[in-house]
């Protein structure tokens, strides 16, 4: 792992990508800051943490795009499965190493309220735990893109898909507000899933039967519950997109509230995506 | 050392390997000869756990490459057909980070890597950078990532495809050397590689073992498939008269010249003379020097000579048959593992004795290269 971590380390720094992450990601902390704090004179810094989220659409797919997409393209992910090192340290090492590029402009940017405080009253608690629930946060993100970045071996599909992904994420609440909240198209809109699911599974099982089986078994579970109790579907939709946002749930913290929730939810993500990049890879062993 | 017990790999409908069992020993270099798309490279891949086989297993000294693929794959440096290099590094750089997860520590990396480059003569190139460097350069660096760690066994994947004739013989010479000190089994779809660089040959058709033997052996191995072909002025049933008296003769038939040469002269006597040019190359081949490549150049310059030659001989025929008399019958006599030169001597001396000429007489020995093309091509019909 440690051995992975080092090499995709010399990588990023070899490259542009960790640069130009870095960069990217203290320009617009710079500019928040100058019209936040420097211009507006307000003391919360956490609000120009709150402003910076969106560029998170751009600079993590461009940090995570090549991650894994760029080793099969070149094949070296047959060395990788042929080392005697497991496919978990492989990719526990490969996102280590985007959380270190993370970390770097995270260590600069978190001199920022301590440079406030020295000309005003600045609330630091507030400051250093939106600072470390942005961290957080992005590391669900940087999870989220690796995983994309397994699904693929053109790096810019990588991207395009993780552009598109994040920003659908970004503004899911906004979206939830003009999604139908009726009990009917929540319905409508869960088949649309389960169909898709239904699809999904038949394409890593090439098991047609399983991928029916569940489809209809879920429709079937669905319509039951809708014909008992059609209240429960109501604003279903809705409510679903705002809990998946991973923006969202940052907010919180810039309000001022230390969300321990929160936190867990971010590390589930984090969890979960890096077990799906663990499955993907694992994968291309069975096919 | 490596043991693949009824290894069967599906790629959907698609059947790569069926059910392929071998052992393999400690100290030898292994060639695994196939045609394109045999399921060399499915095999290889599954042997360094890079895939997964839909059944059988694999064990590297009682490992299983799933089960303990730690251990099992420590024994294993695995240079994949597309040497897996990162191009915006340095040779130097890439052989650390190799070592580094093949679990070396500081020093013993250091040694390791300084060793490894000095095996694969990377000294001039040791920092520049891999996308620079010439395929046989990359190619070596992808064989010194596989010897670190110094594991007992090396696959190397179709290691000569793609190089200039001098670095073929570059990367031939280090594998012999390899062989030496490691186990070594290569995959290559062309011949006389194998049979110069290999002291155990595994040939493997549609996933299908279907030779595993030392290189002469395999020679040996087509019985039945040494011939004798000759043509005689004795007719048919004098023919068959005097070939049944001799004990040494078992099996034979008359090929039916007279047919080729009355229905399509030309047709047919060309393709009887290709059929002894061939034969005639392949004499030649036999006597030729040890390698394959002389054989080859050997076969290549017989062919003009002959051929003109053959069918000058054809022509005469022909008029002599218009010519009614004398008449001629071409046999073909097979002898399995018998001296051919013993046969050739009883069928002259059997022939001179009743006073009927031998107008030909040539001996056909089966080379390696007819064992591959039985081997490989005689399931089609099956199928």
């Amino acid at each position: 792992m440690i051995a992975v971590l080092r090499h995709e380390l010399s990588i990023y720094f070899r490259s542009f990508t960790a640069y130009v992450f870095g960069a990217f990601l203290l320009v617009f902390v710079g500019i928040g800051a100058m019209i936040y704090n420097l211009q507006q004179a307000v003391a919360n810094f956490e609000y120009v943490l709150s402003f910076v989220c969106m560029v998170f659409v751009v600079i993590v797919p461009l940090l995570t795009m090549r991650v894994i997409a760029e080793e099969k393209k070149q094949k070296t992910d047959q060395l990788l499965y042929s080392l005697p090192i497991t496919t978990l340290q492989v990719v526990m090492g490969k996102f280590l190493a985007l959380l270190t590029v993370y970390l770097i402009p995270l260590c600069v940017i978190a001199v920022y309220p301590l440079v406030f405080a020295q000309f005003g009253d600045v609330y630091l608690p507030t400051s250093y735990g939106s600072i470390a629930a942005f961290f957080v946060m992005g590391a669900a993100l940087l999870a989220l893109g690796m995983f994309l970045s397994s699904l693929t071996e053109n790096q810019g599909f990588a991207a395009g898909i993780g552009v598109a992904v994040i920003l659908l994420n970004y503004y899911s609440v906004t979206l939830a507000e003009y999604v139908s909240s009726t009990a009917l198209g929540s319905v409508i809109v869960l088949w649309v899933f389960i169909i898709l699911l239904g699809v999904l599974v038949k394409h890593i099982t090439r098991n047609e039967n399983l991928a029916y089986g569940v489809s209809l078994a879920l429709m079937a579970v669905t319509c039951v519950t809708y014909y008992l109790d059609s209240s429960k579907f109501e604003g279903l939709i809705p409510e679903i997109m705002t809990k998946l946002s991973l923006f969202e749930r940052f907010y919180t913290f810039v309000n001022g509230v230390f969300d321990l929730t929160a936190i867990f939810y971010y590390l589930t993500v984090i969890g979960f995506f890096l077990f799906l990049t663990v499955q993907s890879l694992e994968k291309r062993r069975y096919n | 050392m490596i043991t693949v017990e009824h290894l069967t790999k599906c790629y959907g409908d698609f059947l790569a390997v069926d059910d392929l069992s071998f052992e393999i020993d400690e100290g030898h270099v292994y060639g695994f000869l196939g045609p394109n798309g045999a399921g060399k490279s499915t095999t290889m891949n599954i042997m360094t756990g890079c895939l997964s086989a839909t059944a059988g297993h694999v064990r590297i000294d009682g490992h299983d490459i799933f089960d303990e693929a730690d251990k099992a794959k420590k024994l294993i440096g695995y240079l994949p057909e597309q040497p897996p290099l990162y191009m915006s590094e340095t040779p130097e750089e890439y052989l650390r980070f190799v070592g580094r997860a093949k679990g070396l520590k500081k020093g013993e990396l250091e040694r390791q890597v300084e060793e490894v480059i000095r095996q694969t003569k990377l000294e001039d190139v040791r920092r520049r950078l891999i996308s620079k460097l010439s395929k046989g350069y990359k190619q070596r660096v992808g064989i010194a990532q596989a010897l670190l760690g110094n594991p007992k066994v090396i696959i190397l994947d179709e290691p000569t495809v793609g190089l200039d004739p001098i670095q073929i013989i570059e990367i031939r010479d280090l594998i012999r050397q390899l062989g030496q000190t490691h186990t070594v089994i290569l995959s290559s779809h062309i011949l006389s590689e194998v049979q110069a660089i290999c002291d155990q040959i595994m040939i493997i058709a549609r996933g299908k073992l279907v030779a595993f033997d030392e290189p002469q052996n395999l020679e040996k191995l087509l019985t039945g498939s040494n011939e004798i072909f000759f043509t005689t002025e004795a007719s048919p049933q004098e023919t068959a008269k005097i070939l049944d008296a001799m004990e040494e003769i078992q099996e034979w038939e008359i090929l039916k010249d007279e047919d080729l040469v009355e229905e399509n002269a030309g047709a047919g006597k060309d393709a009887f003379a290709d059929n002894a040019f061939a034969e005639t190359a392949d004499t030649a081949k036999d006597h030729g020097s040890e390698t394959v490549f002389d054989a080859e150049d050997d076969r290549m310059e017989t062919v003009g000579e002959y051929k003109s030659s053959q069918t000058a001989v054809a022509g005469q025929k022909v008029e002599e048959k218009e010519g009614l008399e004398p008449e001629t019958v071409s046999v073909r006599v097979a002898i399995g593992n018998a001296d051919s030169r013993g046969v050739c001597r009883s069928l002259f001396f059997a022939f001179a004795g009743s006073g009927r000429a031998l107008l030909e007489l040539s001996a056909k020995k089966a080379s390696l290269e007819d064992v591959f093309i039985e081997l490989t091509e005689s399931e089609v019909p099956e199928e």
